[in-house]
């Protein structure tokens, strides 16, 4: 069998900025490889190196070392009007001067195609993203959506191989994130481009990619699918970026796991102190006296609607958030100082290396 | 809550120094175009309406002359002025700032500063040389020091359009296929386009409104408009130099109207 085939890859990509005393790496030997037809997220904080990588993708940028594969061919040198990857840029980069047939086929015109088919491809392009009566507007006549669509279709109309998406959503309010969200899932489902988005947002990752590489500090910290990178984080930068996270120290015999409360944990790790994380939602508030239930004290409760957290403090100090579904009723709040039990569910508790 | 923001046109007097400010303004311009129209010889006596004197420039072969000559120089200096203007905006504004670079927007606007009888008396001597050497007497030295004190008011109003221009626009056109010459010449220049022909304007009126350099710097027989003006104040004055006046006066109003239009900030 054949693997996928790749669509992108970075091989061993390293971007320095400035020299000497103040060179910055952005990009610290960076390797990853994008399969054809998947929607790929570069996920990370700000200055993680995320939108770095997605310029040497483009050809805006060139690696100080390393190499940039489009299907196979190294375009590492090509500059940028050379590669068969187009762009979507955070503030959209409409030409104002241009209607939005124009900037929709300003691609295709710059290749040369033939007129008809600029006008069949356009025309398609605006039934895609829904804007046909919108053709011969100028682009500042257009809300931020409309605009938004406007630069995806301009991006998608030369039929990249692969369309590149620098925060694509972040001018947007709330409202409008949803629904482009879903929209531009259902536009990779439909044209079956590779999609490399970047965000710093990992709701939006979590729930449009089908994989995404957590990036930090120019480095690829992990990479799989949305639910490995929730349940199983490679390290305590993703257990702490994506979603929140207990953080639990303990000493492991090989076996078990001693907490610093003395509590035993059936977790199997190498001897010597270990790290434990687990998330609020695989942790339980119990009634004191139940069986195998650590001691702890209530600190406080934060009320979210669909969710309560509730905040408790072991014996030594340490601090877990358990993250409980709300009663119907809306329950009662738990007092201040109150004895209870934690339940960690032993399956969810993952050893964490730093 | 009272607003307490210092306001200059609530001062007692100001609406007497505003409105002789711009009687002062106008009231000579109204006065010269009024008497453009006068059928007698006076430029201060009024004695009746007529276009006498527009009929009698129009027919003075020396007026010809000097309109051709100031329409030839003016056109030539400020394509050129423009020309150079855009590349000098092109090259200050695409770029990060850089060392120098005040110095370099001092040296461009160097025509600005420095008194214009300066920089007459500088080309009278540079370009008399030149004539001794080669013998030739033509227009083109009044198109190149024209050019050269258009240049800064070519630069600035294609400047100011630069640097309101995303830079990103540009990689975006990269990014769509673009060499650079399609980028600069289907996203950049319709752009700056606005900047350019409002410089080109200004330029010219500049150009075509010069004395002082032009009186220094011209051969014999090449009087452009101001300077054959400035020839006839010498004699009797009549109102055919309002009239010239006036029209000068027209086309400078048509032009700089125009300027304004294209660089009006859109929205």
């Amino acid at each position: 069998m054949p693997e996928t085939t790749i669509a992108v890859e970075a091989r061993n990509a390293v971007k320095t900025f400035g020299q000497g005393a103040v060179a910055v790496t952005a990009l610290d030997n960076v390797s990853v490889k994008i399969k054809q037809g998947e929607f790929f997220t570069l996920l990370g904080p700000s200055g993680c190196g995320k939108t770095t990588l997605l310029r040497l993708i483009a050809g805006f940028e060139t690696p100080t070392s390393g190499q940039i594969l489009l299907d196979g061919d190294d375009i590492t040198n090509l500059p940028p009007n050379k590669r068969a990857v187009n762009t979507v840029f955070q503030s959209y980069a409409l030409f104002p001067h241009l209607t939005v047939a124009q900037n929709i086929g300003f691609g295709l015109e710059m290749q040369d195609r033939p007129r008809a088919e600029i006008k069949d491809t356009v025309a398609r392009m605006l039934a895609l993203v829904q804007l046909e009566p919108m053709a011969d507007r100028k682009t500042s006549q257009l809300s931020g959506g409309q605009q938004q669509r406007v630069a995806l279709a301009r991006a998608l109309a030369p039929t990249p191989k692969v369309l590149l998406l620098d925060e694509p959503l972040s001018a947007l309010d709330l409202k409008l994130r949803k629904e482009m969200q879903i929209e531009l899932k259902r536009l990779q489902q439909e044209t079956g481009i590779t999609f490399v988005f970047v965000t710093h947002d990992q709701e939006e990752a979590l729930t449009m990619s089908d994989r995404i590489a957590v990036m930090s500090a120019g480095l690829i910290q992990q990479v799989g699918p949305p639910r490995d990178i929730y349940t199983r984080p490679a390290n305590r930068f993703v257990a702490s970026f994506i979603g929140e996270t207990n953080f639990l120290a303990g000493i492991s015999d090989g076996a078990r796991v001693k907490l610093g409360n003395g509590a035993m944990l059936d977790v199997v790790a190498p001897r010597g102190p270990v790290g434990l994380a687990i998330r609020p939602e695989q942790v339980r508030v119990v009634a004191v006296d139940t069986a195998g239930a650590i001691l702890a004290t209530v600190a406080s409760t934060v009320y979210f609607g669909t969710d309560t957290h509730v905040h408790v403090t072991l014996s030594d100090g340490t601090e877990i958030v358990a993250r409980q579904q709300s009663p119907a009723t809306g329950g009662v709040e738990m007092q201040k100082g109150a004895a209870v039990g934690v339940v960690l569910a032993q399956d969810a508790l993952q050893v964490m290396g730093d | 809550m009272a607003d307490r923001s210092f306001e200059v046109a609530r001062l007692p007097g100001f609406k007497f120094i505003a409105i002789s400010a711009f009687v002062l303004l106008y009231l000579p311009i109204i006065t010269l175009v009024v008497f453009s129209f006068n059928s007698g010889q006076s430029v201060a006596l009024w004695e009746g309406f007529s276009f006498d004197w527009y009929g009698k420039a129009w027919a003075n072969e020396a007026v010809k002359g000097a309109t051709i000559r100031s329409l030839i120089i003016a056109a030539s200096a400020s394509a050129i002025a423009t020309t150079v203007a855009t590349m000098a905006a092109l090259g200050t504004t695409r770029r990060k700032a850089f060392k120098g670079q005040t110095f370099i927007y001092v040296m461009i606007n160097q025509p600005l500063m420095v008194p214009e009888i300066v920089t007459a008396v500088a080309l009278l001597i540079f370009f008399a040389s030149i004539k001794v050497a080669t013998g030739y007497n033509g227009l083109i030295y009044l198109v190149i020091a024209h050019a050269a004190f258009c240049i800064p008011f070519a630069y600035l109003p294609i400047r100011a359009r630069l640097e309101g221009m995303d830079l990103t626009l540009e990689t975006a056109a990269a990014d769509l296929y673009a060499s650079h010459w399609q980028a600069f010449r289907y996203v950049t220049l319709p752009l700056m386009l606005p900047g350019i022909i409002a410089g080109a304007m200004l330029a010219f009126v500049i150009s075509l409104d010069d004395v002082v350099i032009t009186e220094f710097v011209k051969s014999g027989g090449q009087d452009t408009l101001p300077t054959y003006m400035l020839g006839q104040m010498r004699r009797a004055v009549t109102p055919e130099v309002n009239a010239i006046s006036t029209v000068l006066l027209a086309l400078t109003v048509v032009m700089l109207t125009a300027f304004f239009v294209l660089t009006r900030k859109k929205d």
